[in-house]
């Protein structure tokens, strides 16, 4: 049972990894990411269409990450480029989404909750443990934060999304291109967190609608709760991944009533939000428009 | 001078030494129906320290902002070593070696030193930041400047004046020879300002130029070369330092009169300002207490303001305040004398009722107010000229007279309505009465000079009815005119029988307004004598920790 609620952790931890390292890309450099779930969603349809019309999981992954960059450029152009209310931009996003993925989804397909079957990476004879290895994303999923915290801490670009998140006047003073540097992360912010849609949507091998389900929130607690650094962040989401695999696993034994299990996880965001993290300092730009 | 490694500020004055480095003439910025600068000019000599000076709102600023590319002038024309370069870009003037060290650091905390320094231009390896390259050429050019610098330490970790050095930095590591200091001056301490005064001399002496704005006539005596002196967006005075005298600056600034004392801070209170018709033209040096014109406190015995052992936390240590025992009477001004940072900012906000008290006692004439709000304190009659008066002082949005009422709104209002009739009346009387500049009271908050916004915060703190004052740095930041404004009203309550609570960063400021002086250390009152007994050395030793 251990060896399933761990397997289980993975798969279900993949998704939030990939928001979450947007998260992190995104606040980092002053932009408030509450559209992560936007760019799930999109990324996820993208996925959909790609693999369904060329049949192929690693078009329907380019499809995707394509969606997610479009989205993220649209989050910029009204964050960055308008200077818009960073809140109500992401949650008009979301709701965008929402509704554009239903119109193309009846449109593409007839259909108002669901695509059809789509491939999905790993061979469709093997299942359960070799299925998830064998899916390509899970690696890429893992690795992501360990490369996010190099690009973060290590690079010229990092240094700059560091410096733009925390004084973008002092940043422009020197000659940064603040506004570059915004666009850069907010778009791939976007590319990022697409990928986590691509994994639910080609690991159901299908779309549903609002299919990502409150995921990009989980995440953006994620960042928070890894304060905005991307190794903890990925810490952070795979305790919260942890807690939902053990509430499926508890679930299944009728031993606690169900609407008590299925608390699990958000109880464990909230006290890890509220007790374990401690003082954590955002970055001293977030959400300021003007900047 | 191949690399960033090598100072490029060291060009030889031998080499410049044709006609002047800055010539700045016939200078018009507007900014909407403002006019910041008219006809003013600037002439600078290769390899000299220039000060411009002049009241709050007399256009320095903007005119340096003009020098260094972030304004282009509506008219005028700039010239750098002769050539013309009007309307250029920060960009270009970066690029032609010329810094500017902002009054409000463009740092970024989280980074490191070295970091903020060779932020836009850094050193890579590879895919890497090469942050070791950028921390060892720092320490080369830090060596070669004789500044002194930890490249890996953390900025936010930084004091005020080691951050003004990362800013220095900053400018020299792009190869500036032109320096531009905004108020370098104005958020030091006394030992930082010495050291600010020796790396310039040190920069002069490789070649630099540097030009630099303060109010602090004193220290321009013996740092500079020339002053240039502005009023009301023009240049009214070119002076050879060697050749003047602070009398004569101060003269020209404000356009009249001002008697100053030995540390250049105006001394006395004017008559027209004068509540009590006593004479009140007394020196500092001649001070020798309380009893100069002035009532002596009656009830000495019940002091207005008393702290019985007060104990309260701040941001970063845990007893801020750790057991301050103090006492003011009735027409005493009480003076806290400090290094910044020792507990005095807590100490007032434990007064003012903005931080918890957690242990001891605040006392107004016997009543105990410690678990007061804020606004029971206001009506008990504390009152509170905050250190900050954008963060805690005023709205900047809200008008004059919207600004003059906060925290008596409840005393304009009928039914919950504001009575804007009576709020204007009591604007236009609290303006001419304390002389704010514009004379309008629907004007925002912010389109002051910081000189009249203090007056704006003065105004409001200082009702007819108050009973102690805390007064926390009431002059920082504002010119010399509205300093002596300033320090007549603290008088003028003194002598009505108010008790004052002075703390302030400026030692001068101190002496010669406090009737007893109670020095503040690791958060304790670590020295309290009266002022007859102190003086500015005796001081010192106890600021430091040296003695306790």
């Amino acid at each position: 049972m251990i060896g399933v609620i761990l397997l289980q952790t993975l798969r279900i931890a993949v998704p939030y990894l990939f928001a979450a390292s947007g998260g992190v890309l995104a606040e980092r450099a002053g932009i408030v990411s509450l559209a992560l779930e936007g760019f799930m969603l999109g990324g996820a349809f993208g996925a959909t269409l790609g693999a369904h019309y060329s049949g192929s999981a690693w078009v329907g992954l380019l499809c995707g990450i394509a969606a997610g960059l479009a989205l993220g450029a649209v989050h910029a152009l009204a964050c960055v480029r308008f200077g818009a209310n960073q809140i109500v931009a992401g949650v008009a996003l979301n709701l965008m989404v929402v509704g554009a993925t239903r119109f193309f989804l009846r449109l593409a397909f007839g259909s108002s909750s669901n695509s059809p079957r789509i491939t999905g990476f790993g061979g469709e004879g093997t299942a359960g443990a070799l299925q998830t290895f064998a899916n390509p994303l899970l690696w890429l999923g893992l690795a992501v934060m360990p490369v996010l915290a190099f690009v973060v801490m290590r690079t010229r670009f990092g240094l700059r999304v560091r410096a733009v998140g925390e004084k973008p006047e002092a940043a422009e003073s020197l000659g940064v291109r603040v506004a570059t540097v915004r666009w850069a992360a907010v778009v791939a912010s976007g590319g990022l967190a697409a990928l986590g849609g691509c994994w639910l949507a080609l690991d159901q091998h299908q779309f549903t609608d609002q299919m990502t389900a409150g995921r990009g929130f989980i995440a953006l607690a994620a960042v928070i709760f890894g304060r905005w650094e991307p190794v903890r962040a990925g810490i952070a989401c795979l305790l919260f991944a942890f807690a939902e695999a053990l509430q499926i696993q508890v679930q299944g034994t009728n031993a606690i009533p169900s609407q008590f299990v299925t608390m699990i996880p958000y109880l464990l965001t909230l006290v890890a939000l509220a007790g374990l993290v401690g003082r954590s300092t955002p970055p001293a730009a977030l959400g300021r428009s003007e900047g | 001078m191949s690399t960033g490694a090598t100072p490029r500020h060291a060009a030889t004055p031998a080499t410049i030494a044709q006609g002047p480095a800055v010539r700045m003439t016939g200078i018009v910025k507007r900014f909407g129906a403002v006019t910041a600068n008219i006809d003013a000019s600037l002439v600078v000599t290769p390899g000299e320290i220039h000060a411009v000076v002049g009241e709050n709102g007399a256009g320095k600023s903007t005119l340096l902002r003009v020098l260094s590319g972030m304004f282009a002038p509506d008219a005028g024309t700039v010239e750098l070593f002769g050539r013309d370069v009007t309307g250029w870009s920060t960009a270009q003037a970066i690029a032609a070696g010329v810094g500017m060290v902002h009054q409000h650091f463009m740092l970024v905390p989280t980074l490191s030193v070295a970091e903020n320094v060779v932020l836009g231009i850094e050193p890579v390896r590879g895919l890497r930041f090469d942050r070791d390259a950028a921390e060892r050429r720092l320490a080369t050019l830090a060596r070669e400047c004789g500044l002194a610098c930890e490249p890996g330490r953390l900025v936010r970790d930084l004091s005020v004046g080691e951050a003004q050095r990362v800013e220095i930095l900053k400018t020299l590591y792009r190869g500036a020879k032109l320096l531009i200091l905004d108020e370098p001056t104005a958020v030091l301490s006394p030992p930082e300002v010495d050291e600010l005064w020796r790396v310039l001399r040190t920069l002069r002496a490789g070649g630099a130029t540097i030009v630099l704005v303060t109010h602090k006539l004193d220290e321009l005596m013996d740092v500079t070369d020339h002053i240039t002196v502005m009023r009301a967006g023009r240049t009214v005075g070119a002076l050879v330092t060697a050749r003047t005298t602070p009398a004569a600056i101060a003269t020209a600034m404000v356009g009249r009169a001002v008697q100053l004392d030995a540390s250049g801070l105006p001394v006395g209170a004017a008559a027209s300002h004068d509540t009590t018709g006593t004479p009140s033209r007394v020196s500092t040096q001649a001070f020798t207490g309380p009893a100069v014109g002035t009532p002596t406190p009656a009830y000495a015995d019940t002091p207005r303001l008393a702290l019985h052992d007060l104990v309260v936390a701040g941001p970063r240590r845990a007893r801020a305040v750790d057991g301050v025992t103090l006492a003011v009477a009735p027409g005493e001004v009480l003076g806290i004398a400090g290094v910044e940072g020792n507990g005095q900012t807590e100490l007032v906000e434990a007064i003012a009722g903005l931080r918890e008290v957690l242990g001891g006692r605040v006392l107004v004439d016997g009543t105990d107010v410690t678990r007061f709000s804020v606004g029971k304190r206001l009506r008990h009659g504390i009152t509170h000229i905050p250190e900050d008066r954008h963060a805690r002082g005023l709205v900047l949005d809200y008008s004059i007279a919207d600004n003059l009422i906060l925290g008596r709104q409840r005393h304009y209002a009928r039914s919950g309505r504001i009575d804007r009739t009576r709020v204007r009346r009591f604007a236009e009387e609290r303006i001419a009465a304390f002389d704010i500049r514009p004379a309008d009271p629907d004007l925002p908050a912010r389109a002051l000079s910081g000189g009249n916004q203090q007056k704006v915060v003065v105004a409001r703190e200082m009702p007819a009815d108050f009973r102690v004052l805390v007064a926390s740095q009431p002059t920082r930041g504002v010119d010399v005119g509205a300093i002596e404004f300033i320090h007549d009203q603290l008088r003028a309550a003194r002598r009505a029988g108010k008790a004052i609570l002075l703390v302030s960063a400026e030692l001068n400021e101190i002496l010669a307004l406090s009737d007893r002086i109670a020095v503040m250390y690791g958060g304790r009152v670590v020295h309290e004598v009266a002022r007859a007994h102190a003086t500015a050395e005796s001081l010192g030793p106890y600021m430091t920790g040296a003695a306790a």
